[in-house]
């Protein structure tokens, strides 16, 4: 495993006339960790489908490496290298837990068996090794959200996008997750993405921030930079009257 | 031989000694029993083995057919219409009507799937094309159109070439064809397409996410599911030797197909083996009871009820309960 280049070129949106992401640009470098805020409905997940091939962008491309990849189906999408969480975990929930991650790691290594041990080694690095045997459908929220991890990273990608890995996990979850991600990406330079409204989390991984609202990209740049910008602050905190 | 070690790998012993001896039992059914409970045996084989075909579609891929009759009466009359026609015997003729039943699966499901049908609506698809076809074939000469097609009853020879024999000979034909089946089934589940379908059971927008080419997944599931329909549908055809639009393309026919896995156990191995011989026994029973009593329709309301008691009480059918008071849980894969 090794990172890839994510580039965004304006790419835009719309669903029946409403524009949900328009003209937003922002690249990550391969290896590199960035985040991806902004308030509820501001697009950002619609990105995200349009990165791994839910739906193809209206307007402008993505790239990984160079090579074009908006407009894929989302299998294809995964091929070139791309992962991705659900905001909403969707575990297979009728199938154990080795199961789901065995169906991931099923994308490069055909062979079951094969495909299993793989599974099995992800599911330990993630600490759900013991729970591999449990239904889907059993598992408590932060081991769902693990899981969604667990069987995105089964298929090897490059990129891996995680939307909202870390909502609903209490504070020491979310530090085990953060330290979870920074090992995986300083070991094998994975590039990742991330979806987070929890900045304890954007302000440990993240080198930098792109902030969308209202579907467009209204600033960039490190953490600290993005707490002070008054953009985002207005965005967030709501404009101050300035009367 | 390591598709076979492949294939019972995981398997207990003891599950694999049942089985054995459940063959052995099979195998020598015909000298142990009467012509009668002969005939109810391969009735359930039978059941068994379409059961376990339309299974790979429901149970595994999660894809709602109840146009299932399409396939066996595809098989059928293309196998029995080159028999009658031109005496080309079964063992040739199933290759032409898998490939009919694969064509037209393939056609209803890239209609189903291609546009996104999904649930009732696919099902609705599969009705609509037995349906016409079913109306195609009652206005077709050379299928005997609405007057049927009929093959020389021959009970006295044993021509294999041919299919053209008694009971016995009909008998070790679906016991090959129901545990030829079963190994299939077995064998798909434990392979990666196996596993494709399951994902695609549970969420096919998850498994696109992971790589699942879900499109091709299905139509896979769907064609390997009319060929095995369409095998069981000549040898239907064979062993009642008479096949008629109005009952082999009909919803009723489609419908008996579903029932053994779904009381048996949807996506179980041996759900629509457990299924087909407790359905099948009691509709016999049922049978002769509304001889005896003189109620038309017993069997009838009899499937009735045990669809409603499966569905209220065991939803997830006999099979998995059974096996959990067994202590022999099938591992869900």
């Amino acid at each position: 495993m090794s990172g890839a280049r994510l580039e965004i070129d304006s790419i835009g949106k719309s669903f029946r006339g409403l524009r949900a992401v328009h003209d937003v640009s922002f690249a990550v470098p391969a290896g590199a960790i960035h985040a991806l805020i902004g308030p509820n409905g501001a697009g950002k997940t619609t990105i995200f489908n349009m990165i791994a091939g839910v739906f193809a962008p209206d307007a402008g491309t993505v790239a990984l490496d160079g090579k074009r990849i908006s407009g894929l189906r989302p299998d294809r999408a995964c091929d070139a290298g791309v992962g991705r969480t659900f905001q909403i975990v969707r575990p297979f929930k009728g199938l154990s837990v080795v199961e789901n991650v065995t169906i991931g790691a099923l994308h490069r290594r055909p062979r079951v068996a094969e495909a299993r041990a793989s599974a099995e080694a992800i599911l330990s690095r993630l600490g759900l090794h013991d729970r591999r045997h449990q239904m889907a459908e059993n598992l408590t929220l932060p081991d769902r959200k693990r899981l969604e991890v667990a069987r995105a990273l089964a298929t090897e990608p490059k990129l891996l996008l995680l939307d909202e890995v870390m909502a609903g996990l209490r504070p020491t979850e979310i530090d085990v997750m953060v330290a979870f991600l920074r090992e995986l990406n300083g070991q094998s330079g994975i590039t990742i993405l991330l979806i987070e409204h929890v900045m304890r989390a954007v302000m440990a991984l993240a080198a930098q921030v792109v902030v969308v609202s209202y579907g467009e990209k209204i600033a960039e740049g490190t953490p600290q930079e993005i707490a002070r910008h008054q953009g985002v602050l207005d965005v967030y905190l709501g404009e101050e009257d300035a009367s | 031989m390591t598709w076979l070690r492949g294939l019972i790998a995981g398997v207990s012993s003891r599950i694999l000694w049942a089985l054995a001896i459940l063959l052995a039992l099979l195998i020598a059914a015909p000298a142990l029993l009467g012509n009668y409970a002969l005939s109810v045996l391969i009735l359930m084989l039978y059941f068994a083995c379409v059961g376990q075909a339309w299974n790979i579609m429901m149970g595994f891929a999660g894809q709602l057919s109840l146009g299932h009759a399409l396939y066996a009466g595809l098989g059928g009359y293309a196998a029995a219409g080159l028999y009658f026609h031109y005496g080309l015997g079964p063992w040739l003729g199933v290759f032409i009507a898998i490939a009919a039943a694969v064509a037209a699966g393939a056609v209803v499901g890239y209609l189903g799937f291609r546009f996104s049908l999904a649930g009732v609506y696919f099902a609705l698809l599969t009705i609509a094309f037995a349906e016409f076809t079913r109306i195609g074939f009652d206005n077709w000469p050379w299928a005997g159109g609405s007057g049927g097609l009929f093959l020389k009853v021959e009970r006295n020879v044993t021509d294999i070439a041919n299919l053209r024999g008694g009971p016995l000979l009909f008998y070790y034909a679906i016991l090959i064809l129901a545990a030829g089946t079963f190994v299939l089934c077995r064998a798909l589940l434990e392979s990666r397409l196996g596993r494709y379908w399951l994902a695609i059971r549970e969420d096919a927008e998850a498994a696109q996410a992971v790589g699942v080419p879900v499109l091709r997944c299905k139509m896979l599931a769907v064609m390997i599911s009319a060929a095995l329909t369409a095998v069981a549908g000549v040898w239907n055809a064979f062993y009642y030797n008479n096949l008629f639009p109005e009952t082999a393309f009909s919803v009723g026919r489609s419908i008996e197909m579903t029932l053994a896995p779904i009381i048996g156990g949807l996506g179980t191995l041996f759900g629509p083996i457990v299924g087909a011989v407790v359905l099948t026994g009691l509709g016999e029973i049922f049978t002769d009871a509304s001889e005896i009593f003189h109620i038309a329709g017993l069997k009838q309301i009899f499937y009735g009820l045990a669809l409603l008691i499966i569905v209220m009480y065991r939803p997830a059918g006999l099979w998995p309960w059974f096996a959990a008071r067994l202590g022999i849980a099938e591992r869900r894969p």
